[in-house]
């Protein structure tokens, strides 16, 4: 069944289009002068004026890897992240922790934690992924670089971009 | 023609087409952007002022700027086109609009120490006719470009602005015959001259102007106006009629395949036919270089200072006349393809004719000069 849909039936006035056509002239009008006064303009005028106090709290920046209270570092070097990655923007080498060391117990750690810059999606499947929490994406967004080597952010970078996690963070299920 | 006649005459041009009509040409862009940024609630570009320094100056770089990004482009021509018309295309668009601004007054005349100079290039008897026949040229440029570029949105563009440029044309030609009729006269000096001392065409309220027959002949000039104002954007390939261009459809139409210096010239040649189709609009309908209420008309030897305020005062009529084409574009939709030939060939055409009776009517029974 086929519908029959409802042409509106139009004045003379409507159908010449002239009173329409005013009337649209005259809100463009309007905003010309408005924007002309330095009222209603919405530009930020980007690297004087910024709007990271305004970022969400859901904000989605550059991933980075965080120590925890006691300056371990959280990652145990599982790889997870690096297999969830989609744009395979994360290399993992991981290495055994010695057994002398005071956090022998967990094992492993990662040797060589990379994150190429230039890769990344900024989905953040590897903050959801984590099992240790050990990664988190930051606020930051300005990631710049001059060369493709720079734009690869290596462990100690990471490091200094996460800092310090204190306390576990329940990603998934509010109640716990 | 004495030898300082063609001294004049070379200096006139060189002022008046690339001291005036080629930096018009740059900050109508300018004007276009920030005009445009303003409807929309934006900024526009308002960055680019004194090199090296943080000055902005409210954008006033921005065309230098632009034409120096142009120049310095990657000049590609794509392997499919036909090299020829593709090279000949571009400069088919602008020389026709530069042209043009020969015979345009763009003041009365400069009295420099006795020697008086016509501030218009080329004193033709035939001005609007000449503008037409050069202006009618410039679609061939766009044909050419569209058909050698050898590639479908081309090619779409190039066959749309034909029809719509010579629907226009028409309606274009015969809206001003009314005008011509009026003056009596196809010499644009001479139209400026009568309207400075009865009154601008649009308003009649000063001279002969003030006459029975003034006032009856605004209403065909009123529709002349409305007719030419409309048919001036689509002969310029302007917003409500962009059908050639028209990006959300056709890509960019006919200079799809163009980069670099030859897109700027299709891009300036655009805004030059724009600001002669103004100037040509400033001049037979509202009075051209001549001041409002018929002031200094009754001098027949122009001072200097008289002669420096005409031209501004064309420059000013000619500028609001462009903010006028700006204002629509970032105001009006498009038209529809079907709804462009319709209004071109059932309306304008047979509105246009029956005004030519209109005033050839009031011409002849209400007759008191």
């Amino acid at each position: 069944m086929a519908i029959v849909v409802k042409r509106p039936k139009l004045t003379f006035g409507e159908k010449i289009y002239l009173s329409s056509i005013f009337k649209g002239m005259m809100i463009t009008m309007g905003h010309f002068w408005r924007a002309l006064l330095g009222k209603g303009t919405v530009t930020m005028q980007y690297p004087e004026e910024k709007w990271d106090e305004n970022l969400p709290e859901y904000y989605r920046g550059a991933p980075a890897l965080v120590t925890d209270e006691q300056d371990r570092e959280r990652c145990v070097a599982c790889q997870l992240c690096e297999f969830i990655c989609p744009p395979r923007a994360i290399t993992i080498i991981p290495e055994e922790i010695p057994s002398d060391d005071k956090w022998a117990k967990v094992e492993k750690r990662p040797q060589q934690f990379e994150i190429d810059m230039i890769r990344c999606i900024y989905c953040g499947l590897c903050q959801e992924v984590c099992p240790e929490q050990a990664i988190f994406l930051r606020k930051d967004y300005a990631i710049t670089g001059t060369s493709r080597e720079e734009m690869v952010h290596d462990k100690s970078r990471l490091y200094e971009i996460g800092g310090v996690r204190e306390g576990l963070v329940n990603k998934w299920n509010e109640l716990k | 023609m004495e030898w300082i006649d063609i001294a004049v005459t070379l200096i006139k041009i060189v002022v008046l087409t690339f001291m005036v009509l080629l930096p018009m040409i740059a900050y109508s862009v300018w004007a276009e952007r920030r005009v445009a940024a303003k409807i929309q609630n934006r900024v526009g570009p308002n960055r680019s002022g004194i090199p090296f320094t943080k000055i902005g100056l409210a954008g006033l770089g921005q065309p230098i700027a632009d034409g120096l990004k142009f120049i310095f482009k990657e000049d590609f021509t794509p392997a499919h086109v036909r090299t020829g018309f593709f090279w000949l295309a571009p400069a088919l668009t602008m020389v026709p609009a530069l042209m043009t601004c020969a015979v345009i007054p763009f003041g009365s005349e400069l009295n420099i120490a006795g020697y008086k100079v016509p501030l218009v290039i080329a004193d033709l008897n035939v001005g609007p006719l000449f503008i037409f026949a050069i202006a009618s040229l410039s679609v061939y440029g766009i044909v050419l470009a569209g058909w050698a570029s050898n590639s479908k949105y081309p090619f779409l563009g190039g066959v749309r602005s034909t029809s719509q440029m010579i629907s226009y044309e028409i309606s274009l030609g015969l809206s001003i015959v009314p005008i011509i009729m009026i003056f009596g006269e196809l010499n644009l000096t001479e139209i400026v001259k009568w309207q400075d001392s009865n009154g601008w065409l649009l308003l009649p309220l000063w001279g002969e102007g003030l006459s029975m027959q003034g006032w009856l002949l605004w209403i065909p000039v009123v529709i002349s106006f409305v007719i030419f104002t409309v048919s001036m954007f689509a002969e310029t390939n302007r917003l409500p009629f962009d059908l050639p261009e028209c990006e959300t459809e056709l890509v960019a139409g006919y200079h799809t395949e163009y980069s670099s210096m030859k897109f700027a010239l299709f891009f300036l040649g655009e805004y030059a036919a724009m600001i002669i189709g103004s100037g040509l609009a400033v001049t037979l309908f509202l009075g051209g270089w001549s001041l409002p209420f018929g002031i200094g008309s009754d001098l027949v030897d122009k001072p200097l200072w008289l002669g420096i305020a005409h031209f501004f005062s064309f420059i000013i009529k000619m500028v609001g006349f462009i903010l006028f084409f700006i204002w629509v574009r970032w105001s009006l939709p498009r038209f529809r393809y079907d709804q462009l030939m319709r209004l071109g060939w059932v309306f304008f055409f047979e509105i246009a004719l029956a005004n030519v009776f209109l005033t050839a009517f009031i011409l002849l029974f209400f007759n008191n000069r």
